[in-house]
């Protein structure tokens, strides 16, 4: 077995000065792990609070003609958890994973740019920020997460909502793509030898495909999000009917943006999953070829199908026919992922432990979704779905009977690796039958009281439609909901507080290279560069080697160099915030000196960033 | 000391054979063709359809275009041959040509501004009309392109008068010269499609 | 039942109903849910509910048969921690390609119906249609029917077994017009019109929803749509075109000279002298007292009277007295509820563009009984 000691050079290895313990080690960390655990620190507060957002709508709907949120708070309330869900939770939730797990699938010691790496997360936590400061004002955005035209002008929305929602979404977009170009050539260039493409675990398949969506969709929506900014703030007409604009303008901008994205949110949990089944299962993945080829095909059919979100505004029969029959093509390749899942579990030795059973929940909430997604992709029908109850079922269980369920399977099965501590199997068990129940008892009656003819985006409904019950019951299981995700935190606590041995390099018997490492990682992943000579590699050389085969123990690191910590990826973000900060502001006297002096700091930072020395 | 500081980490030959920064500037660069197709998208729809004027007939100045259209392009040529004798560790040819590149995005985005002044005195604005909403915006990103993209070769020039320039750090070179060719080629679109087609 | 894949959905949908009986018997009656989908009482509802079943239909067969397949491997191939390993297979390619062609194929049975409604959907029926023009508004709908020269708000009223031929935009932001009942729905534009079209098989009174987030009340942007007999709606009709020219009724009271009106944001469709009476009758004083108020109050200034004219801003009151309902179709028109609405509507709708001078609860009286002669 060939092995090569990367970086071992005949220059002293640089001393690590600076300490590895407190919060200056946090603000200043390049390691892709850090890195990945504080977008999951944040992702899952930022959840959280999404959730709180979800459970005010829900009391305030519990009842027929309710007053417990005034029409604007809860304007307020359903468009923020949409956008928060959607950027603040699933997508960086997805990060964590990405920043962790990546760089360790592929053998590499860490992404091919740490700094950008770290830069990007400064900037979405500051997004992220910037967005939910509009709640201190009392004008947190209020337009719904998709910001429609004309609705969003200056005319219509007069307050400061939109303005935060439209600079803040395009602070959040910069992140995405500088971490789009950080993985998609990270992914290309940085593979250990022997990790050919078609030997890369199917993880970092999904990454490698959702950063090409994300390169190539979110460029879209900063050009629609721009229009909108010189609406708002300069007076432009882009979506303004008085000065010759269309509003559809906006909706084909977005929804070009928008239908990628929703494949954004769910392919990384796709990769989850088929990690986690195969595992559990004690055999491969069934159809690993299918499968790589059957998410690209998605991602490319993705960007066909946009105007699905638009069947009800009359576009004419041939477009609605060619966006209706794309659609229903995205379908083959969904079914085929999932008859796949199944045949990997078919023939296998199941073990249902927490990180199984909810990869499980998924395929079994994601049929549902996507089902109801193929109801929706016929015009005609979607006609009385669309805006309504209903669609909000469907999506509710494809991102969180698919992507949370994922998201929440890849914590139990990761948590080890990352934190060197094993989550209560039991108290697992209890959060995933919880959330089950719970999850089918709000979400499932919404496809009824949809097609019984309750709109969307609605704070009051009236009595004598027959909506109330349902909704009651909606209620309940929000709640029921909140307590299965306190049972997660209770675990979580609970396993940070107590004393673990530290769990071996491989607890579950996996297959890829993350699982030969020690549980944590030491700080350069990889004594030895690994040399993978199969698809599961792990498996293989298992198979090969039989009981002479041992995961790597923690090494001393000497000789190996890595990227030192630097605060110009933070100092730059802040730059970056700072100039939006003043855009929001502008038409104050504050504001043109807050874009002067974020631009003159970004500037500065990029080019001390450029030019930092080595040591 | 080497010139180049070792921020990523150490690592055999990417695997793709392409340097990581010009893999990155690539992959930024496909990113980019997004951004400016849907600008460029925008001005398409929304061509004819301003209500009132001034319309592109009655303000363009196609010579003064033309003319910076040019520039630009031999500026792209410009960078190569600098590329190709930094390569060569010709310092001087480096220089001269790398010197000259940075002249003519000087040039050009000064003749943007020049042409953006002389639109608004003669009435197109940004609230004005969709023609002028579309235009400036498009023209406009472009044109910020151009100044950064001059920003970056510029820092790269003063590199090179203080010596910091070498073969070993080409790649820093040729990641900017790479973009630039993006920017021009992004020009060679918007000219025909705003300036000529009308 | 043995399923029979046959590209054409007229023998399924014989025995469509039988399956999907269980599936629905839980959704309820059309009675207890007066917006739903699921029982059309018109052409193109019934037409769109096909599809629908159709869709629903094929996505059961699916649900059933993978979530089963799912359900029975996870029993099947349990295992414990202690099993030997099972046969490490890597794929099969005939499955594969079954499972790629079967959806495919079951796709196709649900395209094929989709794409011939779709074109259906857009064509308006020929013959001697109705046709009337919807407005949307922040927040009501306004409906205009051009063969007549009539506007009115609120209450779409349409004839029984005549097709309704909806031409339709918005004066402000996006809108969708719903009306589960009969035509699904469709999105109003400002700078387009839209179109919509059906014809309903059963009279009644059925409510519908603005089903576009539209600002802060897009929650109370409801409408009524009254499906009339012939004689009902040639009487509705009739009852617009008398409104003709009433704007105020002189008043044998000295007090409410035309001086003293409130015109201020008229635009000049005030009559400074009223032309027609709707009634001969002797007028009640607290009704003299409302017109007065009507005037005084500045309501003019919003709501015209007359349904052959329109102020433009606020919803026509023609025939206000007898609709069912009031506030966009949300409240019950009860002499309680329009005279709360008349005197406090920011606390009805929060948020409504309409705002109104102080007005006490014997004014809001007075202003309901003359409200009430405008039937």
């Amino acid at each position: 077995m060939a092995t090569s000691v990367i970086g071992q050079t005949d220059i002293a290895a640089p001393a690590h000065a600076a300490s590895k313990t407190g919060l200056w080690s946090w603000l200043t960390t390049v390691d892709h792990k850090r890195i990945g655990i504080l977008y999951g620190a944040s992702a899952f507060i930022f959840f959280l609070w999404g959730g709180i957002e979800a459970l005010l709508i829900r009391i305030q709907l519990a009842r027929p003609e309710n007053n417990f949120l005034t029409p604007d708070q809860y304007n307020q309330l359903f468009t923020m958890h949409g956008t928060t869900m959607i950027f603040l939770a699933v997508m960086p939730l997805s990060a964590m994973y990405f920043n962790f797990f990546v760089p360790l699938q592929i053998g590499a010691r860490d992404v091919v740019f740490p700094r950008l790496n770290a830069f990007s997360f400064w900037v979405f936590l500051l997004g992220g920020l910037f967005l939910n400061s509009s709640f201190l004002m009392g004008a947190a955005p209020n337009g719904g997460w998709f910001g429609y035209a004309n609705l969003s002008s200056r005319q219509y929305s007069p307050g400061l909502n939109m303005d935060f929602w439209v600079l803040g979404l395009q602070i959040l977009g910069i992140a995405s793509l500088a971490a789009g170009v950080n993985f998609f050539v990270t992914i290309l260039n940085m593979r250990a030898p022997g990790m050919k493409l078609m030997r890369m675990p199917m993880f970092t398949w999904a990454t490698f495909i959702t950063q090409l969506l994300v390169l190539l969709s979110f460029p879209v929506i900063t050009v629609a999000l721009f229009m909108l900014t010189f609406d708002r703030f300069v007076g432009t007409s882009f979506f303004s009917v008085a000065g010759g604009g269309d509003p559809m303008l906006w909706q084909h901008l977005f929804w070009v943006f928008g239908h990628p994205e929703v494949y954004i949110l769910i392919l990384p949990s796709f990769g989850i999953v088929s990690e986690i089944l195969p595992v559990f299962s004690r055999k491969p993945l069934f159809g690993y070829a299918a499968m790589v080829f059957a998410t690209a095909f998605i991602a490319f059919l993705g960007f066909g199908v946009w105007s699905h979100h638009m069947f009800s505004t009359g576009m004419g029969p041939l477009a609605d026919s060619f966006f209706s029959l794309a659609t229903m093509l995205i379908a083959i390749p969904t079914g085929v992922k999932i008859f796949n899942w199944i045949g990997t579990m078919a023939g296998g030795s199941l073990q249902f432990k927490t990180p199984m059973l909810f990869a499980i929940g998924f395929v079994a909430m994601f049929i549902f979704g996507g089902l109801s997604g193929v109801m929706h992709s016929s015009p005609p029908a979607d006609l009385q779905q669309t805006d309504s109850y209903f669609v909000v079922a469907h999506f509710h269980y494809v991102l969180f009977g698919g992507s949370i369920f994922a998201l929440t399977a890849g914590a139990y099965y990761w948590w080890p690796k990352m934190f060197g501590k094993m989550l209560n199997e039991t108290l697992g068990k209890v959060h995933f039958w919880l959330m089950l129940l719970s999850f089918n008892i709000t979400f499932f009656p919404m496809h009824l009281v949809g097609l019984n003819g309750q709109p969307r985006r609605t704070y009051w409904y009236p009595k004598g439609l027959g909506f109330d019950l349902l909704n009651l019951i909606e209620t309940i299981g929000s709640l029921a909901l909140a307590v299965s995700i306190l049972v997660f935190g209770v675990n979580i606590i609970k396993t940070w507080l107590e004393d673990q041995p530290e769990p071996p390099a491989d607890p579950w018997g996996g297959a890829t290279l993350e699982w030969t490492i020690p549980s944590p990682p030491d700080e350069w992943n990889f004594a030895k560069v690994p040399q993978v000579i199969a698809r599961d590699d792990v498996w293989e050389k298992k198979r090969l080697e039989g009981a002479a085969w041992t995961p790597e123990g923690r090494t001393d690191g000497k000789g190996i160099h890595l990227p030192n910590p630097s605060y110009w990826p933070l100092v730059c973000a802040i730059g970056l915030t700072l100039t939006f900060v003043g855009l929001m502001l502008s038409r104050g006297p504050v504001g043109p000196w807050g874009i002067v002096a974020g631009m003159s700091l970004t500037v500065l930072s990029i080019f001390k960033w450029a030019f930092e020395p080595a040591h | 000391m080497s010139a180049v500081a070792i921020h990523e980490v150490e690592h055999d030959e990417p695997v793709t054979g392409i340097h990581h920064r010009k893999l990155a500037i690539w992959t930024f660069i496909g990113s980019e063709c997004l951004f400016f197709a849907s600008l460029i998208s925008v001005y398409l729809v929304y061509k004819g359809k301003s209500l009132t004027g001034p319309f592109p007939k009655d303000i363009f100045e196609i010579p003064l275009v033309t003319a910076g259209t040019a520039i630009l392009l031999f500026s792209s040529f410009f960078v190569v041959l600098a590329l190709d004798a930094l390569r060569r560790n010709d310092q001087t040819k480096a220089k001269i040509w790398l010197g000259l590149t940075v002249l003519c995005g000087i040039f050009f985005a000064g003749m943007q501004v020049y042409e953006f002044q002389h639109f608004v005195h003669k009435g197109l604005t940004m609230q004005g009309n969709l023609f002028g909403a579309s235009f400036y915006t498009l023209t406009g990103f472009h044109g910020t392109h151009v100044a950064l993209g001059t920003l970056w070769l510029g820092t790269i020039f003063i590199q090179m008068l203080r010596g910091e320039m070498s073969p070993k750090n080409a790649i820093n070179l040729e990641t900017a010269a790479l973009y630039w060719h993006f920017v021009d080629v992004v020009w060679i679109v918007i000219f025909p499609v705003v300036y000529l087609m009308n | 039942m043995a399923l029979r894949l046959r590209a054409s959905s007229a023998r399924l949908t014989r025995w469509m109903p039988m399956v999907l009986l269980v599936l629905l018997a839980a959704c309820g009656t059309a009675e207890q849910y007066p917006q739903s989908t699921l029982f059309p009482k018109g052409d193109f509802a019934r037409m769109v509910d096909g599809v629908f079943r159709t869709t629903l239909l094929w996505a059961t067969v699916v649900f059933v048969l993978v979530e089963g397949a799912l359900l029975w491997v996870l029993f099947r191939y349990r295992g414990k921690p202690n099993d030997p390993l099972p046969k490490q297979t890597h794929g099969n390619t005939t499955a594969e390609i079954i499972w790629t062609i079967v959806p495919a194929l079951i796709l196709a049975f649900i395209a094929v119906p989709t794409i011939r409604t779709i074109f259906r959907t857009y064509e308006v029926p020929k013959g001697d249609a109705l046709v009337v023009e919807v407005i949307g508004h922040q927040w009501w709908w306004e409906f205009r029917y051009p063969q007549y020269g009539l506007v009115t708000a609120g209450e779409l009223h349409v004839p029984v077994g005549r097709t309704v031929s909806l031409r339709m935009n918005t004066q402000d932001v996006l809108h969708s017009f719903w009306v589960p009942q009969f035509a699904a729905k469709r999105d109003v534009f400002p700078n387009r019109n839209t179109t919509l079209w059906f014809k309903t098989e059963a009279t009644g009174n059925y409510p519908g929803a603005c089903a576009e987030f539209c600002g802060i009340q897009h929650a109370r942007m409801k409408f009524r749509v009254r499906s009339d007999t012939p004689a009902e709606f040639d009487a509705f009709i009739g009852t617009l075109q008398a409104s003709a020219g009433a704007t105020a009724i002189p008043s044998p009271v000295a007090t409410a000279a035309p001086g003293g009106m409130q015109t201020a944001s008229a635009g000049g469709t005030v009559a400074e002298d009223s032309v027609a009476m709707p009634a001969a009758a002797p007028v009640d004083p607290i009704v003299a007292q409302g017109k007065t108020l009507f005037l005084k109050k500045g309501c003019i200034g919003c709501h015209s009277l007359d349904a052959t004219k329109t102020m433009g801003m606020g919803p026509n009151l023609a025939g206000i007295g007898s609709r069912s309902y009031i506030v966009a179709g949300t409240l019950e028109n009860t002499d309680a509820n329009l005279a709360l609405w008349v005197s406090k509507p920011q606390d009805v709708k929060q948020g409504a563009l309409m705002n109104v001078p102080p007005i006490s609860e014997s004014e809001a009286k007075a202003l309901v009984a003359y409200l009430r002669t405008h039937k």
